[in-house]
């Protein structure tokens, strides 16, 4: 019955191409995500991951192809108003509102859920009021959801790095996505950071939140996965669970066999512009 | 509750000043303040809460009050050699609201054009949009007189008509006038950003790529400040030209604009007290220099104590004294971030 239901194709991408100039970041990239699964992207750095979050996420147009998210297009639309489709995503360089404590960050992150205009606020009408206390409610809830509770009142930009990046998290969620979209969301985190990073992704997954994911932490991506799309030069060269991936010998010569087999490399190096 | 007391015993001790100051050149002094506070304000919402520097933001006063002069006085227009167009005199508060209205309908045009352009461009396009409309009131001397000036503008009136009537030629009740507006303009502006438009701005002079990744419409929020801010500024207009009673080109020149940024940044741009303590310190020091020192020396005092503010105290007066409040408090806060003199221009 649930697998059924995961076969629901959530996001969409068909064909996806991007160039800037002469070089073609992201190359007819096609691969779907189905509802309720988290789907890593991963790749040598670029591979043209982040290229196709961007695109994806409306931060840039692409050159071809299409991507529809539940029957939507989202190709030619803006950032936000792909967010109030339900498409939220973080960024890959650190990502929060610094000069406003990690409460406010969380506040700015339920604008979507709130929905009072300029005229009612202005009038100061009584819902206004009540709809503000709500919302505090719910970004103490979100901070607790993601462990910054204590660190409601600290600066965003005077928290330690690891918190930083869940209180990016803590943004997107407060958002209300249906689908996540993480730009290694780990990257400078320390093991047990990482560990307790990966038990909330649960959390996130049991909320009924799609996930896709950009990761380099290969003990994360294989142990959250439920599949793995593997980039190289723009071009998908894999898709499948993460066991399948782990014995794709294309896989290993593009992407983990860089890591153990370093001396091979030099030949391969040079076509990277 | 006890926020609520001292904001009521704040405005409160300011409505009495007429009862005891007892000198009516001072009120005066006062009430120009006032007006210029309210343009801070105003500036204040799109300076210091989207980060936007409206560098013609003058533009929207001088509209305010030019368009609540002629709507008061009554013009007539030649369109063709046959036809004149004829505008009969209307009533004060109706050509105040028209003010508010005409300025705020440029503010939206200006606010559709900063979504194209940002930073220094939205700079030199307010500039340029404030060098035009000074030069239409003086050039167009059909309907603005130009150099010669409006004169004899009706001043505010209060009452029903035919029973009871005050006119406002009197300094005190422009001043609870003028008080009044700036008590509203102070609320509308919290109220907003104590919202989630507000913090909509916020979130977009912080990070703007972050905030439109959870939704917000930068456009939309852009142009909501300019509207806002310039329909405030439209009143400080009219409330000017109904209390100087005469207008001329000269309410455009760039100097009100510095003015009204020196005091928006040395209070605090990004702080509701901030354009309201920088308004009092630079509208009266002029004026209360006046008596105690040469012109020359007067604006060099004025010049230095800008520059030492923005030196020692660049995030601004109101914040600087938040922090050290909270400091003395003993509250553990993290200092906020450094910011240089250069950023806090930026």
């Amino acid at each position: 019955m649930a697998g059924k239901a995961n076969q629901d194709k959530a996001l969409t991408v068909d064909g996806l191409t991007v160039k800037f100039g002469g070089l073609t970041a992201v190359d007819a990239m096609t691969f779907d995500v189905h509802e309720g699964e988290v789907l890593s992207l991963i790749g040598p750095n670029g591979a043209g991951k982040t290229t196709a979050f961007n695109a994806i996420t409306g931060y840039l147009k692409p050159s071809g192809g299409n991507i529809a998210y539940r029957e939507a297009n989202l190709v030619g639309l803006n950032p936000n108003q792909i967010a109030d489709l339900g498409v939220v995503r973080t960024f890959q360089k650190t990502s929060v509102f610094g000069g406003q404590t990690a409460f406010d960050n969380v506040l700015m992150g339920l604008h979507r859920r709130q929905k009072q205009t300029a005229l009612e606020i202005i009038f100061g009408l009584p819902s206004v009021g009540s709809e503000e206390q709500t919302m505090r409610e719910k970004a103490r809830e979100v901070l607790d959801f993601v462990g910054l509770g204590a660190r409601a009142n600290e600066l965003g930009s005077a928290l330690p790095y690891g918190e930083q990046r869940l209180l990016e998290v803590a943004i997107a969620l407060a958002a209300h996505p249906s689908l996540l979209l993480l730009d290694e969301p780990v990257s400078g985190m320390n093991p047990s950071e990482t560990a307790s990073f990966m038990d909330m992704l649960g959390e996130i997954r049991k909320l009924g939140i799609t996930v896709l994911l950009v990761e380099h932490d290969m003990k994360m991506v294989m142990g959250v996965s439920d599949r793995v799309v593997v980039l190289n030069y723009g071009s998908i060269i894999a898709n499948g669970s993460p066991a399948e991936i782990q014995k794709n010998p294309d896989v290993i010569r593009a992407y983990l066999g860089e890591r153990h087999r370093k001396t091979k490399r030099g030949g391969r190096g040079k076509r990277r512009a | 509750m006890n926020r609520q007391l001292i904001e009521v015993g704040v405005v409160l001790l300011f409505a009495s000043v007429p009862l005891w100051l007892g000198n009516l050149y001072y009120l005066h002094i006062l009430i120009t303040t006032g007006i210029f506070i309210i343009a801070a304000i105003s500036l204040n919402l799109l300076l210091g809460y989207t980060g936007q520097l409206s560098l013609g933001h003058v533009a929207f006063f001088g509209i305010g009050a030019y368009t609540s002069a002629l709507v008061s006085l009554g013009f007539d227009l030649e369109l063709t050699d046959s036809y004149t167009f004829v505008f009969e005199p209307k009533p004060v508060w109706f050509s105040f609201l028209c003010g508010i209205l005409f300025a705020a309908v440029c503010g939206w045009l200006i606010g559709k054009i900063s979504f194209k352009v940002r930073g220094a461009y939205f700079v030199i396009v307010t500039i340029s949009f404030a060098e035009v409309v000074r030069l239409v009131a003086l050039n167009w001397i059909d309907l603005t007189e130009g150099p010669m000036a409006l004169n004899n503008i009706p001043p505010f009136t209060l009452g029903i008509p035919g029973l009871w009537e005050l006119t406002f030629y009197k300094k005190e009740p422009n001043y609870w006038l003028v008080l009044a507006l700036c008590v509203l303009s102070f609320v509308i502006v919290r109220r907003l950003v104590e919202s989630r438009a507000g913090r909509a701005m916020i979130a977009l002079r912080e990070n703007e790529p972050l905030a439109t990744s959870v939704g917000v419409d930068v456009t939309k929020y852009l142009v909501l400040a300019t509207v806002v801010s310039a329909g405030m500024a439209g009143a400080a207009g009219g409330l000017y030209t109904h209390y100087v009673r005469i207008v001329d080109p000269d309410v455009f020149l760039f100097i009100y604009t510095v003015t009204m940024v020196i005091m928006v940044i040395t209070g605090g741009k990004g702080t509701l007290l901030g354009p309201i303590i920088g308004g009092l310190i630079f509208g009266i020091l002029p004026e209360a220099l006046r008596g105690v020192a040469g012109p020359e020396v007067q604006w060099i005092i004025y010049g230095i104590l800008m520059i030492l503010i923005v030196y020692f105290l660049p995030q601004g007066i109101v914040p600087a004294l938040t922090n050290w409040w909270r400091q003395r408090e003993g509250h553990q806060d993290p200092p906020a971030p450094k910011e240089t003199a250069r950023e806090v221009v930026n």
